[in-house]
């Protein structure tokens, strides 16, 4: 019930000072961590629009709609946009850049004047990017492969090029600042053994930020310049292999799934250990698979280039190291089940995700292991296959746990609580949207509809029918926490230090927390997750 | 500050060393070795990078991090480096013959 | 002090360990068409000036003296010697940049620069153009980082004579050698790489 009386308003990281300024000059992780929620989801919308294009005019079999030139544009802006400009942001530089401090103990991260920069960087390669799709557009697909990007191509490859290169150095800033704050910033007590998992997966999450993004760097670079100066590096006909641009794209690309995975996974540990009441199951194994994702995640990405023409035998050392992946990750969901068992599971919304999370980061990940097998790699290459594999990855894995996320630390960052209700109608809407939009993707690509055409045979037009219908209810589900979290920053109830009876120390502030996070630098003394310490009692509904 | 600081004594003999090395880099290249050439001319640039990351980056005077900090680079470039060529040095086998 | 002083260079190496990775990828095209083209690489190689290329070498490692004393002299409280070190240092870094100037100057005559004007006579001139592209691409980025250097020497420079640096706090002029000394360790390599492939023998 909410309390008549309003309390006081506590001093806190946003209402300490006012006006655009303050805002924009910020050094505060938190205020930073907002700037990044509002232009993710400025972006994660215009992504959406680009997807709702496709679905529809995949929704008859003739390319009627548009021409195939520009569905190609159509759909290469939808992938750049919603992987280098949501997803590869949207937890590290949203809830890691938010969280990480305060769960480690710290005032701030390590460089906060960095992280503003790594704010400023991401928008002006977003704008710029923004900018060579606005002018003409970009045909190439996501993955710019050559030597249609280098020769070919009469669209804006060059500035969108850059406009990604730029967006790369803020995802290194952000990296980087996190490892160094969880070196060195830890709140006295805070040991290795001690941190909350989502820290270790982020931590495991920037040293794939750190040591790949680099190398796409370079890469669009090269293609940049290969276009410029009409020099050949990947190109055949000056003498150069097209086939080593896939293997220093794949390099960091493949390992991007696990820059978007990872921090997800973060999320659900925290998220599960929370509404069972109970700590992790094999706290050490989950954190280590973290560590053992982000390696592996760099041994594997030839398993995107079966068919591109590379050595049997190196496809062969791919082939098995890609299911060397499947061990941590399994890891992880076991253990998650296994903290369930015997837990007392509460069904609030954010374990509405986390267990949409696990379901659908299954399948993805299961059928990952078709792909990775190259036999049946052959049969479903650049097929609707793939695409509902990664959509099952990236979609139900990374926005459900980024979703899950956002609802859980919502009251810590906003100080209210959502409605309950509403969000979780919207959990459902999404998850149900999700598995009718993609699941008969699995069935249309391994029927053999191929992707990145805007025409299809009729045979395919029902399942496809279905995957538009699904992908509406997806967007009413996507578009309905976009409407009650701004509700509830007005309307909502005082949320209170601790909504969730949570433990971590970021429910031990007040929330919104003050400016530097803490009134007095904590001293850590118990384990992560210690529910068994923490009454069963939930939560008190209103603090005051 | 308690820091152990190298000394221009340190800095200036790894200075002429640095020189030295480069001299012979290039002297060693007008021999003919074959496959050896480019074995010692890397063994060479290792020994100069090593001497320039110790003593004037000052690793050695450095946490442990930082060592490892370093050697997680190396190991990474490596990756890159020989799963690559995984794919570039078997590309014709068994394309011959049958 | 200490703590935060720790804090930066670690950031900075992290940083550093990024530049690896990012000419990491050209190492990686470089190893590849070497494997493949040995011999056009080779015919490229001998067409570089080795002479000029070993003054730079030269040039460099000076100015990574001229760097280490530079911070040597902010940790030491000497102002005046500070200042000195790293305008030295600025003024090898543009030697360099001269020396190298001057060798794409030879190239740009001979023909050399990739595109649709090169020329060259040899057995596989597609291949050798290969190893030149790669030459531009890499020494130009590394030119580039040459440039974004002096940039930063030369504010600490400024700094240093307004008196911001002391035995107490000289973290700046520190992480700055970092990255001057790391610009040349990646010359190091990439002197034996591209230029001393093999001569004629």
């Amino acid at each position: 019930m909410a309390t008549t009386v309003q309390p006081v308003e506590q001093q806190n990281y946003l209402n300490s000072n006012y006006g655009i300024k303050s805002w924009l000059l910020t050094t505060d992780h938190k205020r930073i961590g907002l700037l990044y929620l509002m232009s993710i989801t400025l972006f994660f919308f215009l992504g959406g629009f680009f997807a709702m294009l496709i679905r529809l005019e995949l929704l008859t079999p003739a390319s009627d709609l548009m021409q195939s030139d520009n569905y190609n544009k159509v759909f290469t802006m939808h992938g750049i946009i919603m992987v280098f400009l949501f997803l590869i942001p949207s937890i590290p530089a949203v809830l890691g850049n938010f969280l990480v401090p305060l769960m480690v103990g710290a005032k701030d991260l390590a460089f906060p004047k960095i992280n503003l920069a790594s704010w400023y960087l991401f928008m002006l390669g977003g704008v710029v990017a923004l900018y060579g799709m606005v002018t003409g557009g970009v045909d190439t697909g996501w993955t710019f492969y050559t030597p249609f990007s280098t020769t070919y191509s009469n669209t804006n490859v060059v500035t969108v090029a850059i406009g990604v290169f730029i967006t790369g150095f803020s995802s290194i800033f952000t990296g980087l600042n996190i490892m160094v704050t969880v070196h060195r910033m830890r709140a006295p007590g805070m040991t290795w053994g001690r941190l909350p998992l989502f820290i270790w997966s982020h931590y495991a999450t920037s040293v794939i930020m750190v040591l790949g993004t680099p190398v796409i760097a370079i890469t669009l670079l090269l293609v940049a310049l290969e276009r410029l100066f009409h020099i050949g590096i990947f190109n055949s006909q000056l003498g150069g292999d097209p086939l080593l641009f896939q293997h220093l794209f794949w390099f960091y690309s493949h390992p991007a799934v696990y820059i978007m995975i990872l921090p997800s996974m973060a999320v659900i540990s925290e998220i599960v250990a929370c509404y069972s009441r109970k700590r992790i199951f094999g706290y050490n194994f989950v954190a280590l698979a973290s560590v053992a994702i982000a390696v592996f995640g760099f041994l594997v990405w030839a398993h995107h280039m079966f068919v591109a023409g590379i050595s049997v035998y190196a496809a062969m050392i791919f082939s098995l190291l890609s299911f060397l992946v499947a061990i941590p990750s399994a890891v992880k969901v076991f253990n998650w089940t296994a903290t369930l068992y015997k837990g007392s599971v509460h069904f609030d919304t954010p374990m509405l995700y986390a267990f949409g999370f696990i379901g659908l980061f299954t399948i993805g990940g299961l059928t990952g292991l078709f792909l990775a097998s190259i036999g049946i790699d052959v049969h479903v290459h650049d097929t609707y296959f793939v695409v509902a594999h990664f959509h099952y990855i990236m979609v139900g894995g990374a926005v459900m746990g980024y979703l899950g996320g956002l609802h859980f630390w919502w009251p810590k960052i906003s100080g209210r609580l959502y409605p309950e209700g509403w969000a979780k109608l919207s959990a459902l809407l999404i998850f149900v949207g999700f598995n009718v939009t993609f699941f008969p993707q699995f069935l249309l690509g391994y029927l053999g509809m191929p992707r990145r055409y805007a025409a299809y045979p009729e045979e395919f037009q029902v399942l496809n029918v279905l995957s538009t219908a699904g992908a509406s209810i997806l967007a009413v589900g996507y578009v309905l926490p976009m409407i009650y979290f701004v509700w509830s920053l007005r309307y909502g109830k005082i949320a209170g230090p601790n909504p969730w009876n949570a433990a971590g120390l970021e429910w031990r502030t007040s929330s919104p927390p003050p400016t530097y996070n803490f009134e007095e630098t904590p001293i850590v003394t118990w384990e992560a997750y210690n529910y068994d310490e923490i009454s069963e009692e939930k939560g008190v509904e209103v603090a005051g | 500050m308690s820091e152990p600081v190298a000394t221009v004594k340190t800095f200036m003999g790894v200075f002429v060393t640095l020189l030295i090395l480069t001299g012979i880099t290039v002297a060693v290249s007008l021999i003919n070795l074959g496959p050896f050439s480019a074995v010692i001319a890397l063994t060479i640039a290792t020994i100069k990078a090593l001497l320039v990351v110790l003593f004037f980056m000052e690793v050695r005077y450095s946490p442990k991090i930082t060592m490892a900090v370093i050697i997680a680079g190396i190991f990474w470039l490596g990756i890159l480096l020989a799963l690559s060529m995984t794919d570039y040095l078997s590309r014709a086998w068994g394309t011959y013959g049958q | 002090m200490e703590q935060q002083r720790e804090t930066a260079a670690f950031g900075m190496w992290l940083f550093l360990v990024t530049e690896i990775m990012f000419f990491g990828g050209m190492f990686c095209a470089y190893l590849v068409y070497r494997v493949s083209y040995f011999d056009a690489f080779v015919a490229g190689s001998q067409k570089m000036n080795i002479t000029l290329g070993a003054l730079n070498t030269a040039v460099l490692i000076c100015s990574s003296v001229t760097m280490v004393l530079g911070v040597h002299a902010a940790k030491t409280n000497r102002r005046r010697a500070t200042v000195l070190f790293l305008l030295l240092t600025i003024m090898l870094g543009l030697v360099f940049l001269g020396i190298k100037a001057v060798e794409y100057h030879e190239h740009w005559i001979a023909g050399e620069f990739p595109g649709p004007n090169f020329h060259f006579d040899g057995p596989d001139p597609r291949h050798t153009q290969l190893f030149f592209s790669l030459y531009f691409a890499m020494t130009g980025l590394h030119a580039l980082h040459m440039i974004i250097g002096i940039c930063v020497v030369g504010t600490i420079a400024y700094f240093a004579w307004k008196g911001h640096y002391s035995s107490e706090f000289h973290t700046p002029v520190e992480i700055t050698g970092l990255y001057w000394h790391f610009v040349d360790v990646v010359w190091i390599y990439l002197f034996p790489l591209l230029y001393l492939i093999s001569h004629k023998h």
